[in-house]
């Protein structure tokens, strides 16, 4: 939904600057999430959905602790579970809440052809307005962290908003607010990687060596950032990119080819119709015309059909007269 | 047989159906370019309001794309025969100038399609099963879901490559007939001119009046 509070940086399929008078003085706003503090229970899952009004269909268990499955229309935000191996031969739970990464190069506001259908507000939110959106899933093919779900029911792109209501009116995001064991905390972005980094020296003093910040610089950083054990290999949280940047074939498809492509076709209509203005029409003349002619009559009297003068002559099957 | 001093179109070029069969790909590729454009590019997107909206262009268009691959299908089929490549038409190839200069009388004899109409036939040929391929990929209602996240993005691409070719094809294609007088009442009227069958595809002019010289 459009609101009026948070002024827009970039929107969807606009060439024209959105309204952006007004400056979060205190630079934009991000969301830590520290796995290291993650108990798995959940309740930012639950808060979500009480939140956001969003009720999915009772599922099927698949034999993990992942409920639902996957991201959909109503799971704006999924815990997933991964049991990982470690050297020493020890099993860690490696466990992530999985959402929208709020960009600060959205893939999916790149890819969108319907304006205003995604905006990225000046405190860094990226939030779909679902009433400019038309459905196509471009927004999907554009997301290096494969999150916008198309809904099932009214064809329209859904995801995490980062509670850009409840941020509007100066409240942090509901799961932030639930979190028990203060794993999720939100701020300016400044003091969120600030946070981390106290965070960083208090794992690695406790022999997490690898600890870190996962604000990939492929997107130019993300206004969702998680702290992990194993900051070397965010892979191992259940498939977090490595290092996620926007497809080269999505800056193509939807950067260089857009202009490229719009001058080439206007350069061959405007091809067609100089020729036409300096050459000119290519016609056929009376000589022409009368070449044909002479070639018919030719033929007619070289090849005399059995009911004689030319005028007569069964036209050949590719023959007909207009008149008759 | 007679033929008028008024330069009458007395040569039947296109038959009832093949002109039919034409103008229903003409029209479901203008409403596709149309709509297509509207989702490629910000600047085109108020064409989308031509079809009832943006949502409404999204679901009209690969609907539309099925109806226009069809209709080539049977336009290709029946004209693939007419469009293969000759030697003659390498050397009309070869002057490109003297075609663009309207000075046919440099030019090889030509048969039912000269070179430039062949290569757009087979141009078209190439993108249509990529547009129509490339489309049932990037058709989220349906498919999409099919497919891996790496083909969508190929998908996209090809298909918007595609259809700029096309469009670019397509635009040569009516600017010809525009600019060569007396083509376009072949597929109107499905006649031409005796003098512009002699001129324009001279080869095909005389398989029609001399069959026994083919």
């Amino acid at each position: 939904m459009a609101l009026q509070s948070l002024d827009i940086v970039r929107r969807s399929a606009t060439t024209t600057p959105s309204p952006s008078v007004r400056e979060p003085v205190t630079g934009s706003v991000a969301k830590l999430i520290d796995t290291t503090k993650c108990i798995g229970c959940k309740a930012c899952q639950a808060a979500c959905m009480e939140w956001n009004d969003l009720r999915g269909d009772v599922g099927t268990n698949v034999g993990v602790y992942d409920n639902p499955a996957d991201l959909d229309e109503h799971t704006w935000t999924l815990m997933r579970f991964s049991e990982y191996e470690n050297p020493n031969g020890n099993l860690e739970w490696l466990i992530r809440k999985d959402g929208c990464m709020h960009c600060e190069d959205p893939g999916c506001l790149k890819a969108c052809p319907a304006p205003g259908a995604i905006v990225q507000y000046a405190n860094g939110i990226v939030d779909f307005h679902e009433e400019n959106c038309i459905g196509c899933g471009y927004c999907i093919t554009g997301c290096p962290f494969n999150i916008p779900r198309i809904s099932k029911q009214d064809h329209k792109a859904y995801k995490c908003t980062l509670c850009s209501d409840r941020v509007a009116v100066g409240q942090e995001p509901a799961c932030v607010k639930t979190c028990p064991t203060g794993a999720i905390v939100f701020g300016t972005k400044t003091d969120m990687i600030q946070h981390a980094e106290e965070r960083i020296v208090d794992l690695k003093s406790r022999g997490f060596e690898k600890a870190g910040l996962y604000n990939p610089a492929g997107v130019s950083g993300t206004h969702v950032m998680y702290v992990l054990h194993h900051a070397d290999q965010p892979s191992l949280y259940h498939g977090l990119p490595d290092d996620p940047h926007i497809s080269p074939l999505v800056s193509l498809w939807k950067g260089l080819a857009k202009p490229l492509a719009v001058a080439g076709m206007a350069i061959a209509a405007l091809a067609g119709f100089f020729h036409y203005i300096r050459v000119g029409p290519n016609e056929t003349g009376p000589e022409d015309e009368a070449a044909a002619e002479d070639e018919i009559v030719r033929w007619g009297r070289d090849n005399p059909r059995p009911r004689g003068t030319p005028d007569e002559v069964v036209p050949p099957e590719e023959v007909r007269d207009e008149n008759r | 047989m007679r033929i008028d001093k008024r330069r009458e179109a007395t040569i039947r070029r296109y038959t009832a159906g093949e002109r039919s069969n034409h103008w229903i790909v003409a029209l479901t590729f203008v409403l596709l370019a149309l709509s297509g454009l509207a989702l490629f590019h910000p600047s085109m997107f108020w064409m989308s309001a031509l079809f009832g909206g943006g949502t409404w262009t999204r679901i009209l268009h690969p609907f539309l794309g099925v109806v226009m691959f069809l209709a080539f299908l049977i336009l290709a089929v029946k004209f693939w025969h007419h469009n293969l490549m000759t030697w003659s038409d390498r050397e009309w190839l070869r002057h490109g100038r003297d075609v663009l200069t309207n000075h046919e009388e440099n030019l090889p004899d030509v048969g039912r399609y000269n070179a430039g109409q062949k290569l757009l036939f087979f141009l078209m040929v190439g993108c249509l099963v990529l547009l129509l391929l490339s489309g049932i990929v990037i058709w989220r209602t349906y498919f999409s879901a099919f497919f891996p996240i790496w083909a969508l993005r190929v998908a996209s691409v090809v298909h918007a490559v595609c259809a700029f070719a096309l469009i670019c094809g397509i635009i040569v294609h009516i600017y010809a007939a525009v600019w060569v007088k007396g083509s376009v009442q072949a597929m109107t009227r499905g006649t031409v001119t005796p003098g512009w069958a002699w001129k324009h595809h001279r080869t095909w002019f005389r398989e029609n009046f001399r069959p026994g010289d083919k």
